[in-house]
């Protein structure tokens, strides 16, 4: 176990050592980056003087150096918009798109699974075609598109949920107010089912495939006729033994899928106007914030690669092939 | 992402022996394809988005870019004074014609599309030839870059280079397009694996061919089955990618119409109730989008039917 976990730690280094120097490259890739830091009037000197400060005058290798040496003692650079430290901006936003992904991973596995099960054994029936029609859907929609359609039938055709908005129960908690926490969570709720639901359902429609997949792959197979040719009762051989074996699979995915839904914010916060990292990255390019914009896509790589990370251990732990491969 | 289909290439490899057996595998595929319905709707859907892209500009009615203000916001199908219909999907904040905008947007869909995934497509399938072929330090080489890339979501660091970078098609090509490669390269590299150690490599090796020879001309075609169904996949999670882009006003300069750039100016219309500039758009990009995921879907039912799905 532990030389895996040896490895797998490694590994994410390499990952995250990857994406610094990507960034860094992207960033140097438009030419000399100081254009991206002073106004449109600035003097030669003035440019001059900022290039000197930020210390674009320096051979790369070097740049990059003092560029790494700064992520590891936690500095990001400041943002040209706030004039203050990125890492305190991105701090600040970062509760608030915890609580949406949370939200919508929770709400991926509760919606997914079942209807993954349910078609997996209504095989060939309507209810099947049903929900994989829904999911064929789902899997071709714009999350985005699929918010504005929200607002607009939901929120603004029906009225029965708020369009914008958000109501904190992390930061609250976060700073030791358990009660105010607890206060805010029916009205949180109802702020949060919009845009969970728009970054869920891309990850609800591929994973009931999934699911239905990987469940009938199990079905066939002899352990399940035992199961059944031994009298259990048909519950326990679906919940009891297929499942537990098809859920490897969605396990996996799960990890991979905080990804896509971090990417998947960017729009839908724009779209709820949920005042996330998403948001945040969103303003940061309109306005040209280029070290916030990359300070905050450092620290969804961090984020992303330690979740799979952790993803990635707790299946070594259920499943010993992988950790003795 | 589609899950790597394995295993399909033993009946690819009896299929491109002959050309009277490909011929009868087309025919079998025309029929299988008739008898699904919904892959012919699909078909269909795409023929029609694709003659928009080549032919968009001659059967548009108006110059997508062309402001009308007496006539801004109107809804789809209003009559005007003299009982015509001037504007059959309404106009936007600034008088523009909706559904020529949409007709030229097809074009931006569809070209930045394909380009990325051929792009990808190349890319990773000759690193993933390379890598499975001679293993050793280059497949590992490559494939650490493959999962480096993997383990990040793309489209944070496509923002930032395009942040960089500017708009523009090109950009946005290849950037998207290298965002694919790793697909393919999985894929690739494991067929390629497989195929190496088969008598017919050998025996071309022993004939002396070149090595270049053996890669794309012998295995390559033998490999081919798999990538092409995660192609047809490809091609609409770029799009997606793509109109995701263009939401955020990143994809391409704001004077060219674009699905997802139609959908980022319709918010401002939302609470007036101006809903055909918020569902027209993202209709076209589903139909797109769902069209070539139902082609992938029938594409690798039909070239391996152990992975059926449906009944």
């Amino acid at each position: 176990m532990w030389t895996y976990v040896g490895r797998r730690l490694l590994q994410s280094v390499f990952v995250i050592i990857g994406v610094t120097v990507i960034s860094f490259v992207a960033l140097h890739m438009g030419g000399d980056p100081t254009y991206l830091f002073v106004s449109e009037r600035a003097t030669a000197e003035e440019i001059a003087e900022t290039r000197a400060k930020l210390g674009f005058d320096k051979p790369l290798p070097e740049q990059y150096l003092s560029f790494a040496a700064g992520l590891v003692k936690g500095d990001l650079g400041t943002s040209l918009t706030y004039k203050t430290p990125t890492v305190d901006v991105i701090a600040q936003h970062f509760p608030a798109t915890l609580e949406l992904t949370i939200v919508a991973i929770l709400l991926a596995i509760l919606v997914s699974v079942p209807l993954g099960i349910l078609a997996a054994l209504k095989r060939g029936t309507a209810i099947d075609g049903g929900i994989m029609t829904l999911a064929m859907f789902g899997q071709s929609m714009p999350s985005f598109w699929l918010g504005i359609m929200m607002i607009l039938f939901i929120g603004l055709g029906l009225g029965w949920l708020p369009i914008s908005g958000h109501v904190p129960v992390l930061d609250p908690l976060l700073r030791g107010e358990v009660l105010t926490a607890i206060r805010n969570i029916p009205e949180a709720a109802r702020y949060v089912a919009m845009p969970a639901l728009t970054v869920a359902f891309f990850s609800i429609s591929r994973n009931a495939r999934l699911v239905r997949s990987s469940m009938l792959e199990v079905l066939g197979q002899d352990f399940i006729r035992t199961a059944r040719a031994k009298g259990l009762a048909e519950g326990d051989v679906v919940v009891g033994h297929a499942l537990r074996n098809a859920w490897l699979p969605v396990v996996t995915m799960l990890g991979l899928e905080f990804g896509f839904m971090l990417s998947g914010v960017v729009v839908v916060e724009t779209i709820f106007s949920w005042p996330g990292l998403g948001r945040l990255v969103f303003n940061a390019i309109n306005q040209r914030d280029i070290p916030l914009v990359q300070a905050a896509v450092v620290v969804f790589a961090v984020t992303f690669v330690s979740l799979n990370l952790l993803v990635d251990l707790i299946y070594a732990r259920l499943d010993p092939r992988i950790r003795l491969s | 992402m589609t899950d790597a289909s394995t295993g399909m290439t033993t009946a690819a490899t009896a299929e491109a022996a002959e050309p009277s057996a490909r011929r009868r595998t087309a025919r079998r595929a025309w029929r299988s394809l008739l008898r699904a319905r919904w892959p012919v709707l699909a078909m269909l859907i795409l023929a029609i988005v694709g003659l928009a892209a080549a032919f968009g500009p001659s059967f548009a009615p108006r110059d997508p870019n062309r402001q009308a203000i007496m006539a801004r916001l109107k809804p789809p199908m209003a009559v005007d004074r003299q009982g015509k219909v001037d504007y059959v999907l309404g106009t936007d904040a600034l008088g523009r014609d909706v559904l020529s905008r949409l007709i030229y947007g097809a074009r931006i869909s569809v070209v930045v599309g394909l380009a990325a995934v051929v792009i990808g497509g190349i890319l990773g399938t000759v690193l993933g030839l390379v890598a499975g072929y001679f293993g050793g330090w280059i497949d590992d080489l490559i494939m650490r870059i493959a999962d480096i890339q993997l383990a990040f979501p793309f489209v944070l660091l496509a923002i930032m280079f395009l942040i960089v970078l500017g708009p523009g098609v090109w950009n946005l090509i290849i950037i998207l397009g290298i965002g694919q490669w790793v697909t393919y390269a999985r894929i690739a590299r494991g067929q390629t694996i497989a195929q190496r150690e088969k008598e017919y490599v050998d025996a071309v090796k022993a004939l002396g061919a070149r090595t270049s020879t053996i890669l794309f001309q012998t295995i390559l075609p033998n490999i081919l089955a798999p990538l092409t169904v995660i192609a047809s996949f490809n091609v609409a999670s770029v799009i997606l990618s793509e109109a995701a882009l263009s939401f955020l006003g990143l994809g391409v300069p704001p004077t060219v119409p674009t699905w997802g750039g139609m959908l980022a100016e319709s918010r401002d219309q939302l609470l007036a109730g101006r809903w055909w500039l918020a569902i027209f758009p993202g209709v076209a990009i589903m139909a797109t989008v769902l069209s070539f995921n139902i082609l992938g879907d029938w594409l690798r039912d039909f070239l391996d039917p152990r992975l059926q799905t449906t009944g």
